[in-house]
């Protein structure tokens, strides 16, 4: 079997006593910082990138393994926890995690992002190992017209993210898309709606709307409700395992998570993103089992699912970073450039040239993946212990994270006043009942959905019909507008259900 | 005519103004056409369906009825004032506001700052707390941020020259 030789190999090389402590000390860096809010894994990765310096290939990249996995689950810790998505793929565990945090019942989310993580990140090195070069076949069917096709796809299926209107969710949708415009051009170089501020001109920064709009307009909403009413968490904590019943709704909602997140990951741009986002919808559109809390409310399949998405898709997106060269993330884009200071040109020719070093790679991803479970675990309680500081102390504390974070993101006040501009902002889609998720969502994937529609359509010479004649985009297509049109019934029938309430 | 859905009514409103804003903006740029798109496409087709849902909303808002008529309720103006001033202050403080001469003045100031404006914010203001609580923060993030993960902040006054 070539799947267990390269596997054999590839823990051969990364599986020695002084790698395992690189491994450990990785993750319990990227943890620990980041825990803190408003310091994502971007942040935290650059941060620690040159610590990994001094150190020879394997072990470096064992240990930003390491950093990556720690980084990314202080993340998720966080979303759970203060209500603050650290990077994109943790916007949507914000929304079940934090309810479940606030119902006291922090330690099972905790878990199930650990657990369904560590699971999804299993399978995501075998579906590698196993799959790497046919898969590759499939990324290369994606013209940008499938693309496009996949992002329309995508950003319908962020409506359900959204409890409230569906109107308001598409137009939060597109506010996001043409948020994601402010800035230059890439095709032509003009810089758009920055007003000639230079600051402006390399965009808004996803940290800067996710603190204001997640963070500051949060924390504003809170302090306005009287004490009895505000949105903080109860005394009583729960248990900090799952229970018998959680695993019951866990276990399903990951397997699926972990199938989603594993297809879309092999995509090369935009399809780790919207892996999170793809497997929450799938959740909340599978019934609910009897006693099952709501979504929105706190559901573990809210948390669980997301999550271990999350982890496939990124470690799937190998495939295309390492065959196609192509990074997915600029999280991925970054490990790249690790990498390549090490002198491995990621690209087809590593898996031939370099096989110690392309399976050594997935074995320490593993690796990374094994010691978050074993270090975070334990950890739970302790993070627990956080959410009994009282609010009074909290909230200064997250708007001085918060604020810190933005500003050493790109060492520049002008983020901070920014970060002010979108707490007020967000505040204001509190007021109105506006949710801002679909909207980090649509300002994500803005600028690249642009540049598809642009390549396709400059492909087929402008014509329109590019999108249903080729099958892929039609099947993608047909497969958004029949999503829309399960979105749409339900409120139809709840609208009518009102009407005849009312006569 | 009444509204039927304040919120509803405003956020519609909200979107009508921001996709008209943008669509106008983009208008600015070149526009070209399907198979070359100039920078301004894009953002028109976006900004236009964004007005054109914020229509929508706001029309819905005007006939359809909801139960307790959505609405908007007070700002929270204490809050939304402290926390973002606290939130410039601490940029004021990091950075330096030449318009007002005030030197970078360092992230231990901006910390002290930021927490006694942000404490205002909160339904009673206990002086003595703000000032333990801002201490254990500048000392926790002096050495997260200085010393362990050493970034690169002013720490103190510029005019200390330290």
């Amino acid at each position: 079997m070539d799947l267990f030789n390269n596997l054999a190999l590839g823990f051969g090389v990364a599986f020695t006593p002084v790698n395992l402590m690189y491994a450990f000390v990785g993750c319990f860096l990227g943890t620990v910082i980041g825990v803190l809010p408003g310091i994502g894994p971007l942040a935290t990765i650059a941060m620690l990138l040159p610590a990994t310096y001094a150190l020879p290939p394997v072990s470096a990249l064992i240990m930003l393994a390491g950093i990556y996995y720690g980084a990314q689950y202080g993340g998720s810790t966080t979303a759970i926890l203060v209500n603050l998505p650290g990077e994109s793929s943790s916007v949507v565990t914000v929304i079940d995690g934090y309810q479940m945090a606030r119902n006291g019942r922090a330690g099972p989310a905790l878990a199930a992002a650990g657990l369904g993580s560590f699971f999804a990140g299993c399978v995501g090195t075998l579906i590698l190992a196993a799959f790497a070069a046919p898969l590759t076949e499939l990324a290369f069917k994606f013209g940008p017209a499938e693309y496009f096709s996949l992002m329309i796809l995508g950003l319908i299926g962020a409506v359900v993210l959204a409890s409230g209107s569906l109107l308001k969710a598409i137009a939060m949708i597109v506010l996001g898309l043409l948020l994601g415009m402010v800035g230059t051009d890439v095709n032509s170089g003009v810089p758009r709606f920055s007003f000639d501020i230079p600051e402006l001109t390399d965009g808004i920064g996803f940290i800067v709307i996710a603190m204001g709009v997640f963070g500051y307009g949060e924390i504003i909403s809170n302090l306005g409700k009287h004490e009895s009413e505000r949105e903080v968490f109860t005394a009583n904590v729960t248990g900090l395992w799952p229970t018998k019943e959680d695993f019951k709704n866990m276990v399903p909602a990951v397997l699926r998570g972990t199938a989603l997140g594993s297809l879309l990951g092999i995509l090369p741009g935009g399809g780790a993103v919207m892996a999170a986002f793809a497997a929450y919808t799938l959740e909340k559109k599978t019934p609910l089992r009897p006693g099952e809390v709501p979504f929105g409310k706190g559901n573990i399949r809210g948390v669980a699912a997301p999550e271990s998405a999350n982890n496939a898709g990124a470690q799937t997106s190998f495939i295309p970073l390492l065959t196609l060269g192509i990074p997915p993330n600029a999280v991925m884009a970054l490990m790249v450039g690790a990498m390549t200071i090490h002198n491995i040109q990621p690209g087809p020719q590593v898996m031939t040239n370099n096989p110690e070093l392309f399976w050594g790679l997935i074995a320490s991803m593993w690796i990374g993946n094994l010691m978050l479970i074993v270090l975070n675990l334990p950890l739970i309680g302790i993070w627990i212990k956080l959410l009994s500081v009282p609010y009074r102390w909290l909230f200064p504390s997250i708007v001085l994270f918060c604020a810190i974070g933005v500003y050493s993101t790109n060492n520049s006040t002008f983020d901070i006043w920014m970060v002010g501009l979108f707490g007020f902002i967000g505040y204001l889609f509190i007021k109105l009942g506006a949710e801002p998720a679909p909207l980090l969502l649509g300002f994500i994937l803005g600028p690249m959905m642009e540049e598809y529609l642009r390549r396709a359509l400059l492909l087929s010479r402008g014509d329109w019909s590019v999108f249903i004649t080729r099958p892929l985009s039609a099947s993608l297509l047909a497969a958004a507008a029949l999503l829309l049109v399960v979105v749409l019934l339900p409120s139809v029938k709840s609208k009518r259900e009102e009407a005849f309430v009312e006569d | 005519m009444n509204i039927k859905s304040q919120k509803d009514f405003f956020s519609g409103l909200m979107f009508m103004g921001v996709g008209v804003a943008f669509a106008w903006g983009a208008s600015g740029y070149s526009i070209g056409n399907g198979a070359r798109m100039g920078p301004g496409y894009f953002p028109l087709v976006l900004g236009v369906l964004l007005a054109v849902l914020g229509g929508v909303i706001t029309f819905k808002a005007l006939v359809v009825e909801t139960v307790d008529g959505d609405k908007v309720g007070a700002f929270a103006w204490k809050p939304l004032v402290f926390i973002i001033l606290a939130n410039l202050v601490f940029g004021a403080m990091i950075g330096g506001l030449p318009i007002i001469h005030l030197p970078p003045m360092g992230l231990i100031a901006g910390i002290y700052a930021l927490t006694f404006i942000a404490c205002l914010a909160g339904d009673a203001f206990k002086f003595k707390e703000a000032v333990v609580l801002a201490t254990v923060l500048a000392v926790m993030s002096y050495l997260a941020f200085i010393k362990l993960l050493n970034l690169q902040f002013p720490v103190w006054p510029a005019f200390l020259g330290v």
